[in-house]
Parts: structure tokens; sequence; C-alpha cells
């Protein structure tokens, strides 16, 4: 292991964290509802066309990304590390996955941690878990990706 | 309408967070969990940002009220056991996770790079999401 360590970028993502700890925080204070935006795009997708809370949030994302990305250099990748090859098999696991087990990095990461949940920390564990080993298996034993 | 304006700018400081966080490279992403390359922590930071301010506001100001500010009942999980499920579930999402570097929020709030791939993420996901939903109202 060699460890990459950016003080501008730690300071970067701390902050990060704390508007998303702020949002999510926001969400359930004002108005009871759980920043967990795999339940919230899969709501989304059950009435798409209906003009709803979770609509408006998803806006809000995209909107809030662009703003940011204005003063943030690197913002978006020119192009992605990884092919649509893998892209869609992800894709597909990350939806299906997220919603069977209840929960997303937001949800279960987040919102659930920050509520000392205990299933959540065994979701979170277990996403980091299998997470990890992906990348490993993916980038150093079967060397499919760099 | 109230509920409406909130949530877009909700999402908006969501959404600003994950780009200054860094979410929305995967590169960032998949280098946390690279633990065996360079590693670059980063992603915890985030994480941790986020439950630094999450779990005192649940703790001592939350969990105190019976309504939110605007009146409305605390949503809660619809799950409550540690099964099956959840372990398997969480175990696939991390299995798409470590192989794209995305989670839905960044995706979502990626597609305004325009690249294309990160749009078949989103179809691919969103098909993972009514697979989930098929599977459940066949039980």
């Amino acid at each position: 292991m060699n460890i990459i360590f950016n003080p501008d970028q730690i300071l970067a993502a701390l902050a990060g964290g704390i508007l998303i700890g702020i949002s999510a925080a926001g969400m359930y204070l004002i108005q009871g509802r759980i920043a967990g935006i795999s339940g919230i795009f899969s709501q989304f997708l059950r009435s798409p066309f209906q003009f709803n809370w979770q609509t408006c949030f998803i806006l809000g994302l995209i909107a809030g990304g662009i703003i940011a990305s204005l003063f943030v250099p690197d913002s978006f990748p020119a192009e992605l590390p990884v092919d649509v090859l893998f892209l869609i098999p992800a894709g597909f696991l990350v939806g299906f996955g997220s919603r069977f087990g209840g929960g997303c990095t937001s949800g279960h990461g987040v919102c659930g941690l920050g509520r000392l949940s205990f299933r959540s920390l065994v979701a979170t564990l277990t996403f980091m878990g299998t997470g990890f080993l992906t990348v490993y298996l993916l980038y150093h034993v079967f060397e499919v990706l760099k | 309408m109230k509920s409406l304006i909130i949530s877009l700018l909700m999402g908006m400081i969501f959404g600003a967070g994950l780009v200054l966080g860094g979410m929305t490279q995967p590169e960032n992403i998949i280098r946390f969990l690279d633990l065996a390359g360079d590693w670059n922590p980063a992603l915890a930071f985030v994480m941790g940002g986020a439950v630094l301010v999450y779990l005192p506001v649940y703790q001592f100001i939350i969990r105190k009220r019976n309504l939110s500010l605007l009146n409305e009942s605390f949503e809660t999980p619809a799950e409550t056991k540690v099964d099956l499920k959840l372990v398997s579930g969480a175990a696939l999402f991390g299995i798409g996770w470590g192989m794209s570097g995305f989670c839905p929020g960044p995706a979502i709030t990626a597609t305004s790079s325009g690249l294309l791939p990160v749009f078949s993420f989103l179809l691919a996901m969103s098909a993972g999401m009514v697979a989930n939903q098929i599977l459940r109202s066949k039980q």
C-alpha cells in the first residue's frame, strides 16, 4: 500500500462531506425525509413525470453540481476510467443491490451511521468490503483494469 | 410548494458537496477502494464529514422531536432486521461500486459532464432498481 496524502484534497473532501451532511440532516429535520439517493431515485422512477419532491431533489443534485463545478477544478472527468462494458453490469448491480439492501452510501453510510443504526453499520461495512475486494481483484489479481 | 423548494435547495447543497468532495470523479472512489495500490483516503473524509454533521443533528435535535420542522412525521426505513437481504444487497452494491467508481448520487450529478457512459450507467442502474421492484412484487 502506498498512501497518497494530499492535504488540499482532504480538506475539500471534508468540506464536501459537511455539505452532504447539512443536506441530509436538513432533509430529515425540516421534512422528515431520508436523504438516501437510491431510495429517492427509485421513487422518482416510479413516477418520473410527476413533479414531486423527489424530482426536485434530483434536479437540485444536478444543478448544485453544475454550480459547484464553476469553482472546483476537475469536477467531472473528461472520460471515465472504466469502459462501458463494465459500467453496464456495474450500474445494474448498484441499482439492484442498493434497493435490495435498502440503501447506498448516503442512505446507510451517512443517514444510517448518523442514526447509529446497527443495520446500516453492517451494510456499510459489507459494501466497503466488497468494494475493496472488487477493486483488488480487478486491478491486482485478474488485472482486467488499470 | 415549500417541500419542493426545500428539496431542490437541499439537493443543490448535496450535489455541490459531491463535486467539492471529489465524488463525481470515479477515479477518486477507485483510488480509495484500491488498498493495494496508491491508496487515497479522501473518500473517508467525505463520509466522515457528512456523519460529523448528521450524527449530532440527529442525536441531539431530531430524536427529541415528534415531528419535523414542517410538521411532517419522520420517515423510517421499511426494514429493521439485519438479514440476508441486507447483506447480499450491500455486497452486490459494493461490487458494482468497485467496478465503476459510481454510486447513485455521483452518477446522477455527473450527468452534467455530458458523457454518454454516465447515462449508460444510469440506465443500467435504473434497470437494476426496476428488477428489484419486480422481484419484490412477486413475493
